[in-house]
C-alpha cells in the first residue's frame, strides 16, 4: 500500500521537475550543436568585454544594494525613530516598480535636456556639456543604480524580519559585555545574518542577470545581450545556446550560494520577539535615520511615480484612452492563473522533500526552480522548442486519426506565456514554502504520525494550514514578477495579444514614455495590492 | 464517440482562429504605422488582419512553428531581415503581374521571394549651426580625424548600421571597410545607444555635431510636439551626391513558406504595393514609396531630390554577415 503511494509522490515531483526543466535541457543540447565558428568569432572579438560587463553589473548591483538596505533593515529591526512604521512598508514599495520604467523615467529626467540639468545650466550660465561634468546615467553605472533601488527591497524584506526574529537575546548579551551598538552590529547582528544576506543577495543576482530591457535602453553590452545579438542577428541558436551556458554557470555559482545561505539560517532557531525596539534613535540621530530612508524611497518609488503622474496629466488626451484595460486584464488572467499552477506544483514539490529524506529527494525542487535565472529571451527560446516539437507531435497524430490538425495549440496560443511564466516563477514559490515548512519542527510530523495519519491526510491536515500563509506570500510576489515580465510575452504572445508590460514597451522603446504613464501607474498600482496584503501577513507572523 | 466530439470542442476552442478571410501578419513594424494601411485594406478586400508585432524574434518564431505557423506574411523594416528570411527558407516565392508592374526590377528579388515596399535613405544629420555646409559630405568622411569626438549613431548592429557598413565592403572590399567602421568609432562622441532620432537630439544638445539617421525621421520630429525643436537644430544630408549617390534600405515583405491564407496574403501583398497603400505610406511615415508615379509627401519633397547609390540589394545583402563580424572586431558598441 504504502509503496504506491511512494511512487506517486515520486512520479509527481519527477514529472513537475523534468517539465519545468525541459526549456533548460532544449537550450543545453541545442548548444552541443556544431556551431563553432560563430562561437568562436565571438570569443576572439567581444566575449570578453561582456562577460566582464555582466560581473561588474551583478557584483555592482549586490555591492550598491547592501549598501542600501542592510542599514535600512537593522534601522527598522533594532531602532525607535520617527516614521518607523510608515517605513516598515514602505521600503517594498518600489518591488512593484519595473526596473525598465525607473529606468526611462530617470534618464528623463537625468539627460542632458532633462529638468536637472537644464536647471544647473540656467543656475550657473553653462553653455554646453563641455562647460560641467554631470552623471551619465546611460551607462554601466546607470544600469546598476536603476537595478539596485527596484531590487534592494528583497534584501530589506529578508533582513528585517530576520533581524526581527532572531536578534533580541544576543544583542543583549553582547551589550551586557560593554560592546557598544556599533560593535554588536558588527560582530553579532551582522555575522549571524549571513545566511540570510546571501541568500537574498543570490535572488537580486538571479534577477540582475535575468534583466533585459534595461541594460538594453542603457547600451550596456552583456551576456544577455550578447545571447539576444547572437540569437537575433547571427540567427545562430547554437551559439546563443552556448553563452546562455556560461551564463547558466554564473547562476549556479548563485544558487549554490543561496543553498548555503539558507542551511546557515536554519541553524538558528526562532527566539520569542519582543515588541520594543533595542535602541532609541533621539533628536538628530532619529531625524537622519528617517532622512535616509525617506530619500531612499523617494529615489526608487516616489519620484519615478511622480513623473508618471505628471505625464499622465499633462498628456491626458493620449493617456485617458483606457484601451490598455484589455491588455491589463490579459496580464492580470495570466498572472492570476501563473501563480496558482505555481502554488500548486511548489506545495508537491517541498511536502515531498519533506516526506522522502533520502539521497536526491530535493533534485526535483531544484530542477523546477531553474528557470528563474534564464533571462526572458532566453527562456522564450527554451520554451519554444520543446512546446514547437509538442505541437507537431499532436498534430502529426491529429492528421492520423481524425483527418483534421488543430494548429499550433501549445506554441501558438496563450499556453507559451503562461508555461513560461510557471518555469520563471515557480522558483519563488519553491523556495518560499521551503522556509516556511523548514520552521515547522519534524516532531509535529511524528505526533501525527503517532495519531495514524498517513501521508495524504497528514499533508492535508497538518501541513497545508501551517503553508497557507507561505503560499500567500508566494503568489502575491509571483503575481507581481508575472505582471511587470517583459521579454518572454515579447516573443511569446499570440496574435493581437497584449499585456500591459508589452503595450507599455511599445512607448518606452519609441522614447515616448509619456504616452503610456497612465498604463505605467496602473502596473505599478496592480503590484501594490498584493505589497500590501503581505506585509500585513509579515507583520501579523511577527506577532 | 462523446469523447472525441468533447475532445474537438475543446480543441477548436483553443485553436488559433483560422477563418477563411482573414490574413495574419508577423510585422517587425511597429502596429500604428501600419494599422491605417491595414484598416484601409479590410475596408477594401473585407479580409481581416491579425498582427503580431515585434521588434525582434519573429523569424525565429516563424522557423520553429514549421508547416503549422499561422503566418501567411511577414513585414520587415530592413533588407536584413528579408534575406534572413529568404536564408532560413521562410519564404515561398509569389509570381503575381499586379505586384510585379508596381514594384521595379531592383526593388524586388528575382525570383519573387521578397518584396521592398518603401525606401529609406541613410541620411547624415548635421548641427545647423556647428556644421554648415555638410551637404557634400560622404560616409567615408565620417572617419575622417576632423570629426573627432564630432559623431553621434544607435547601435552598430542595429539592421539600418549593418546595412550601411554592408554596403561599405560592397564597395570598397572588407579591409577597407574595417578601416573605415575603426575611423567611425575613433571619432565617436558617445557610446552607440538610443534610436536614430535620440541622435539628432543630441546634436540639438551640443554632444555632437553629425549623426547616421534614416530620412523620414526627420519627418517624424517635425511632427511631434515635443521633438520638433530637435529636428529644427538639424540639416539632413544626402551623402556621396558627387559619386554613388546615398545607400538606400527599405522596408519589405514576403510570403511565409507554409502560409495557411495563401491567397489573403497575395492580395494583401497587392494592396500594399498598389497606389493608394504606397500614398499612405509617403504621407503617413514619410517614406519614399517603391512604385514610380507616387508622390512623396510635400515635406519629404521639400528635402530636395537626391541621387541613390545604385548597387542591388541582394548585391549589399551578400555583406551582411561580415558586416555584422566587422561591428565585433572593431568593438563597435562597446
Amino acid at each position: 500500500m504504502n509503496r504506491v503511494r511512494i511512487t506517486a509522490w515520486h512520479s509527481f515531483s519527477w514529472a513537475a521537475g523534468i517539465l519545468l526543466s525541459l526549456p533548460l535541457l532544449a537550450l543545453f543540447f541545442q548548444s552541443l550543436s556544431p556551431d563553432n565558428e560563430l562561437f568562436v568569432h565571438l570569443w576572439n572579438t567581444v566575449f570578453t568585454d561582456y562577460l566582464t560587463n555582466s560581473i561588474l553589473l551583478l557584483v555592482g548591483v549586490l555591492c550598491f544594494s547592501a549598501f542600501i538596505a542592510i542599514p535600512l533593515a537593522w534601522l527598522n529591526a533594532m531602532c525607535e525613530y520617527p516614521l518607523k512604521r510608515f517605513f516598515s512598508w514602505s521600503l517594498m514599495l518600489p518591488l512593484a516598480m519595473p526596473a525598465y520604467l525607473i529606468a526611462a523615467v530617470y534618464t528623463e529626467l537625468l539627460d542632458y535636456a532633462g529638468p536637472i540639468q537644464v536647471w544647473l545650466r540656467q543656475t550657473f550660465g553653462w553653455q554646453s556639456p563641455q562647460d560641467y561634468w554631470f552623471f551619465d546615467i546611460v551607462s554601466l553605472a546607470g544600469a546598476v543604480l536603476m537595478l539596485s533601488l527596484v531590487l534592494f527591497p528583497y534584501l530589506y524584506l529578508i533582513l528585517r524580519s530576520f533581524w526581527l526574529e532572531h536578534s533580541y537575546d544576543l544583542i543583549r548579551a553582547s551589550r551586557v559585555m560593554q560592546h557598544s551598538p556599533w560593535q554588536s552590529f558588527i560582530r553579532v547582528s551582522l555575522p549571524m545574518a549571513r545566511g540570510a544576506i546571501v541568500a537574498a543577495l543570490a535572488l537580486i543576482g538571479m534577477e540582475t542577470l535575468a534583466d533585459f530591457a534595461t541594460v538594453h535602453l542603457f547600451s550596456v553590452n552583456t551576456l544577455t545581450t550578447a545571447v539576444y545579438d547572437t540569437w537575433i542577428d547571427h540567427s545562430s541558436l547554437g551559439a546563443a545556446a552556448k553563452i546562455s551556458c556560461v551564463m547558466l554557470l554564473m547562476i549556479f555559482l548563485l544558487i549554490g550560494a543561496e543553498k548555503v545561505g539558507r542551511r546557515q539560517r536554519a541553524v538558528h532557531d526562532t527566539m520569542a520577539r519582543e515588541k520594543k525596539a533595542m535602541y532609541t534613535l533621539t533628536g538628530g540621530f532619529g531625524w537622519l535615520a528617517a532622512g535616509v530612508s525617506m530619500l531612499i524611497l523617494l529615489l526608487s518609488f516616489f519620484i519615478p511615480v511622480g513623473v508618471l503622474v505628471y505625464y499622465a496629466v499633462i498628456y491626458a488626451a493620449e493617456n485617458w484612452r483606457f484601451d490598455f484595460l484589455s491588455h491589463a486584464w490579459n496580464s492580470f488572467q495570466v498572472a492570476t492563473i501563473v501563480s496558482l499552477i505555481c502554488i500548486a506544483l511548489s506545495v508537491g514539490l517541498v511536502i515531498f522533500q519533506r516526506f522522502f529524506q533520502q539521497k536526491g529527494q530535493q533534485i526535483p525542487g531544484q530542477l523546477a526552480s531553474t528557470g528563474y535565472a534564464i533571462p526572458g529571451t532566453v527562456l522564450a527560446i527554451g520554451v519554444l522548442i520543446p512546446l514547437t516539437l509538442l505541437d507537431h507531435q499532436v498534430n502529426h497524430w491529429f492528421g492520423q486519426w481524425f483527418d483534421w490538425q488543430p494548429g499550433l495549440i501549445f506554441s501558438g496560443t496563450v499556453f507559451a506565456i503562461t508555461f513560461a511564466y510557471v518555469v520563471r516563477f515557480n522558483a519563488i514559490a519553491v523556495g518560499t514554502l521551503e522556509n516556511t515548512l523548514a520552521k515547522v519542527s519534524p516532531s509535529i510530523d511524528m505526533a501525527g504520525r503517532t495519531m495514524k495519519l498517513n501521508r495524504f491526510q497528514l499533508m492535508y491536515k497538518v501541513h497545508f494550514p501551517l503553508l497557507r500563509r507561505g503560499c500567500l506570500t508566494a503568489g502575491l510576489l509571483i503575481f507581481i514578477e508575472a505582471m511587470k515580465e517583459l521579454p518572454a510575452a515579447l516573443l511569446l504572445r499570440p496574435f493581437d495579444y497584449q499585456t500591459l508590460a508589452t503595450y507599455i514597451y511599445q512607448y518606452v522603446s519609441d522614447e515616448q514614455l509619456e504616452l503610456s504613464a497612465l498604463a505605467a501607474l496602473f502596473i505599478v498600482g496592480v503590484g501594490l495590492i498584493p505589497l500590501f496584503v503581505v506585509n500585513r501577513n509579515i507583520e501579523a507572523h511577527g506577532r | 464517440m462523446k469523447k472525441k466530439i468533447a475532445l474537438l470542442c475543446l480543441m477548436s476552442s483553443v485553436a488559433p482562429v483560422m477563418a477563411a478571410e482573414t490574413v495574419n501578419i508577423y510585422s517587425y513594424r511597429q502596429d500604428f504605422l501600419i494599422q491605417p494601411i491595414l484598416e484601409a485594406f479590410t475596408k477594401e478586400t473585407g479580409i481581416e488582419t491579425k498582427v503580431v508585432f515585434a521588434k525582434k524574434g519573429l523569424i525565429e518564431r516563424l522557423k520553429r512553428e514549421g508547416k503549422f505557423s499561422p503566418a501567411d506574411v511577414v513585414l520587415t523594416s530592413n533588407f536584413s531581415k528579408l534575406i534572413q528570411l529568404q536564408d532560413e527558407g521562410l519564404i515561398q516565392p509569389v509570381h503575381d503581374e499586379t505586384i510585379e508592374k508596381n514594384i521595379p526590377k531592383s526593388f524586388r528579388d528575382p525570383e519573387g521571394k521578397w518584396f521592398a515596399l518603401t525606401k529609406r535613405v541613410r541620411s547624415i544629420y548635421s548641427s545647423k549651426d556647428r556644421q554648415k555646409g555638410s551637404n557634400k559630405i560622404r560616409y567615408e568622411d565620417l572617419a575622417d580625424q576632423k570629426y573627432k569626438g564630432k559623431i553621434c549613431t544607435r547601435s552598430g548592429k542595429h539592421p539600418y548600421n549593418v546595412g550601411l557598413i554592408a554596403s561599405m565592403v560592397a564597395h570598397h572590399g572588407e579591409a577597407k571597410a574595417k578601416e573605415w567602421l575603426q575611423g567611425v568609432k575613433e571619432n565617436l562622441a558617445r557610446k552607440p545607444q538610443g534610436n536614430d532620432r535620440a541622435q539628432v537630439k543630441a546634436i540639438k544638445e551640443g554632444l555632437c555635431d553629425l549623426s547616421l539617421g534614416n530620412s523620414y525621421y526627420l519627418g517624424k520630429m517635425l511632427k511631434n510636439d515635443k521633438q520638433r525643436s530637435w529636428a529644427e537644430a538639424v540639416n539632413i544630408n544626402f551623402p556621396n551626391q558627387a559619386d554613388r549617390g546615398a545607400h538606400i534600405n527599405v522596408s519589405g515583405v514576403v510570403l511565409t513558406k507554409h502560409a495557411p491564407n495563401k491567397a489573403n496574403g497575395v492580395r494583401l501583398i497587392q494592396y500594399l504595393s498598389s497606389k493608394q497603400a504606397q500614398e499612405t505610406y509617403a504621407s503617413v511615415n514619410m517614406e519614399y514609396p517603391v512604385k514610380e508615379g507616387v508622390p512623396v509627401s510635400d515635406m519629404v519633397a521639400s528635402w530636395g531630390k537626391f541621387k541613390e547609390d545604385s548597387i542591388a540589394i541582394s548585391e549589399i545583402s551578400k555583406h551582411r554577415v561580415t558586416a555584422l563580424k566587422l561591428v565585433d572586431e572593431v568593438k563597435f558598441d562597446l
